[in-house]
């Protein structure tokens, strides 16, 4: 067991580096660089001023050395320096990060309990109305694009019915005392949680009332059942304990990945999270930021999959390999 | 000659000894004619087939062209009103068709070549080949996929091929686990077996012996793919990343940001457009899952 984390822990950060060489390399591999960015933002390329800006930054050294400088830069903990911003990658991130892990973190929590209740509820009377109303919104769920089910939303509940604010995270100008300021970023993310929370609800719900269904029907639950067990106990203690798994392994996933959602999300509802950062950084080429957004998304997915593994493993534990 | 007598001469033929399929696809097709919202699904996606053939014939006119006062409402005019820039909607979804199904094809396709091949590669042959493959999928998976695909298109080009290919490249680790999966179950099964002792090649087990019997499930989450892809590129186009000169539902989405408060229709009916196309997909998937696997119905 313990060698066993060990050497997932060891491929984990070999995977990392090797995604780090690659995003390196790629952006290598893409025509112009910062410089041609900045000059055309300037409107005229002085190639003196160019060589001049180059060596400043480091980029007219082979591409090796600029890769093994940078490797041995993250290894130590850094990241870089903005191109762009006058700031370092790592403050960049960090500054950006709390927006993002508000908005991912609630609406995957909220998901996954909801989700879960629904698709137990659905199992339990597989042909009844609610059965059809999760199918039929699983459905939707698969069907519906999230930055346009967000626009669809702010519509609703921000224009016609004007209960919600419509963008950013802070009232202007913000409230004085820091209850209200606490106040005042919830009302502004519960537009942007319940946009993405619909979407992975529709898929936890799915999921759960397949797994649910499959349960139900073992061997294991007739025997509680006829032990005389409450019903609510062989739900909730016997079959859901099994049921689960998929749904922890979606989550897994999705912890993983929270970046994709909240890129289209944070840009709909005008966030100050990592989607735009992202986003600004490669329309004005700032690779140094790129990097260490993609360098910060490896890193989530990597972690999340190791504790995706042991979690499951606890749960069931007829796992043995957890490669 | 000479051939003919080897072959007659040899006590197993070769073509006699291929097993039966063991995937009845005329009954599968009977089951699934049977199902009235697969059936649905399948003539909506003919419509949108058929309007991205022809509606550009139809309705003869240039999607990016002002036709009407800016922000009018749908009505007379402009069926789905205009946009902020006077641009027709109706025209613009007409338009977006065959871009959205040209892409979602072709880069599903993609994506479905490469994780079969890689899949079925790795689940055949095992060992040192399989740990090599499923360590480059691994690999691939480390990256959030719509991420990675904005930067591959937003720093190298927003040609059409490159966003396929980025969709492509990001997405291919799904079919690769699953057919892998599919693999590892199946060729442990007698006739895979038979046909190898009667000697059958690698390849031959690979491509038909294998894979026709990993079919069903792949059937299904390629159709899955296909909606995927749809949104995924209209995510990519409503963020901008897409070609300039060509009109597609997330980009008329994407375009009217700044104004869709004071034009509903410019956001509402190409997202419906994606929506409707989208759900008609997923119900030809459920279509064919409950026709593969009968006994799973209503799951």
């Amino acid at each position: 067991m313990k060698t066993a984390i060990i050497q997932r822990i060891v491929l984990g950060f070999v995977l990392l580096i090797a995604v780090i060489v690659l995003n390196f390399l790629l952006l290598q591999l893409a025509p112009g660089d910062v410089v041609d960015a900045m000059l055309a933002e300037g409107g005229g390329g002085d190639p003196a001023l160019a060589a001049k800006l180059r060596a400043s930054y480091g980029l007219d050294q082979p591409v090796y050395i600029q890769l093994f400088k940078y490797l041995g830069q993250v290894l130590s903990g850094d990241l870089g320096y903005s191109f762009y911003y006058d700031d370092s990658v790592s403050d960049l991130i960090l500054g950006h990060l709390p927006t993002t892990l508000m908005l991912t973190l609630s609406a995957l929590v909220l998901a996954v309990a909801v989700g879960t209740l629904f698709g137990v509820y659905a199992a339990i009377k597989p042909r009844g109305i609610f059965s059809n109303f999760v199918t039929v919104f699983s459905l939707l769920g698969y069907a519906t694009p999230v930055f346009w089910l967000g626009m669809i939303i702010l519509l609703v509940f921000a224009l016609y019915l004007p209960i919600f604010p419509a963008f950013g995270i802070r009232s202007i100008p913000e409230p004085e005392n820091s209850l209200d300021r606490i106040l005042d970023v919830i009302n502004h993310l519960v537009l942007p949680i319940f946009t993405l929370a619909i979407l992975y609800l529709a898929n936890y719900s799915r999921i759960s009332r397949a797994s649910m269904l499959d349960v139900l029907g073992a061997d294991y639950i007739r025997t509680a059942r006829t032990k005389g067990l409450s019903e609510f106990k062989v739900i909730f203690k016997h079959a859901l304990r099994n049921a689960a798994l998929p749904v922890v392994t979606l989550a897994g996933l999705q912890l993983g990945h929270i970046f994709s959602g909240a890129v289209l999300v944070e840009t709909v509802f005008s966030l100050p999270g990592l989607g735009p950062l992202l986003y600004e950084s490669i329309m004005r080429r700032d690779y140094p930021v790129i990097l260490g957004v993609l360098f910060g998304a490896a890193a989530t997915t990597i972690v999340a999959n190791i504790i995706t593994d042991l979690v499951y493993k606890r749960m069931d534990p007829r796992i043995q390999s957890i490669t | 000659m000479k051939n003919d007598i080897a072959h007659n001469a040899s006590p197993f033929s070769f073509e006699e000894a291929v097993p039966e399929p063991e995937v009845k696809w005329r009954e599968t097709l009977r089951v699934f004619c049977q199902n009235r919202m697969a059936l649905l699904g399948l003539i909506m996606v003919s419509i949108f087939i058929f309007v991205g053939l022809l509606g550009p014939i139809i309705f003869p006119a240039d999607p990016f062209e002002m036709v009407a006062a800016p922000l009018s409402e749908p009505g007379a005019g402009a069926l789905f009103g205009s946009d902020y820039m006077g641009r027709d909607v109706f025209i613009g979804i007409i338009y977006g068709t065959r871009p959205t199904l040209v892409i979602a094809t072709t880069a599903t396709l993609m994506t479905v070549l490469i994780g079969i091949t890689l899949g079925a590669v790795a689940g055949f042959y095992g060992g040192m080949i399989d740990n090599v493959l499923m360590r480059i999928t691994e690999f691939f998976q480390v990256l959030p996929p719509l991420v990675f695909a904005m930067v591959i298109v937003a720093v190298f080009s927003t040609d059409i091929v490159v966003v396929i290919l980025a969709i492509a490249v990001t997405t291919w680790t799904a079919e690769a686990r699953l057919t892998r999966a599919e693999f590892l179950k199946i060729k442990e099964r007698e006739y895979v077996m038979s046909a190898r002792a009667i000697g059958a090649r690698n390849f031959r087990l690979i491509a038909r012996v294998i894979l026709p019997n990993a079919m069903p499930p792949l059937v299904i989450a390629i159709t899955l793919r296909v909606g995927i892809t749809i949104i995924y590129e209209a995510a990519l186009s409503f963020l901008g990343l897409t070609d300039p000169d060509v009109m597609t539902w997330g980009k008329m989405i994407g375009l009217s940001r700044d104004f869709f408060f004071d034009a509903w229709w410019s956001v509402t009916f190409p997202g419906v457009a994606i929506l409707l196309i989208v759900l008609c997909i997923a119900l030809i998937g459920d279509g064919l899952n409950d026709a593969f696997n009968p006994k799973l119905r209503g799951r």
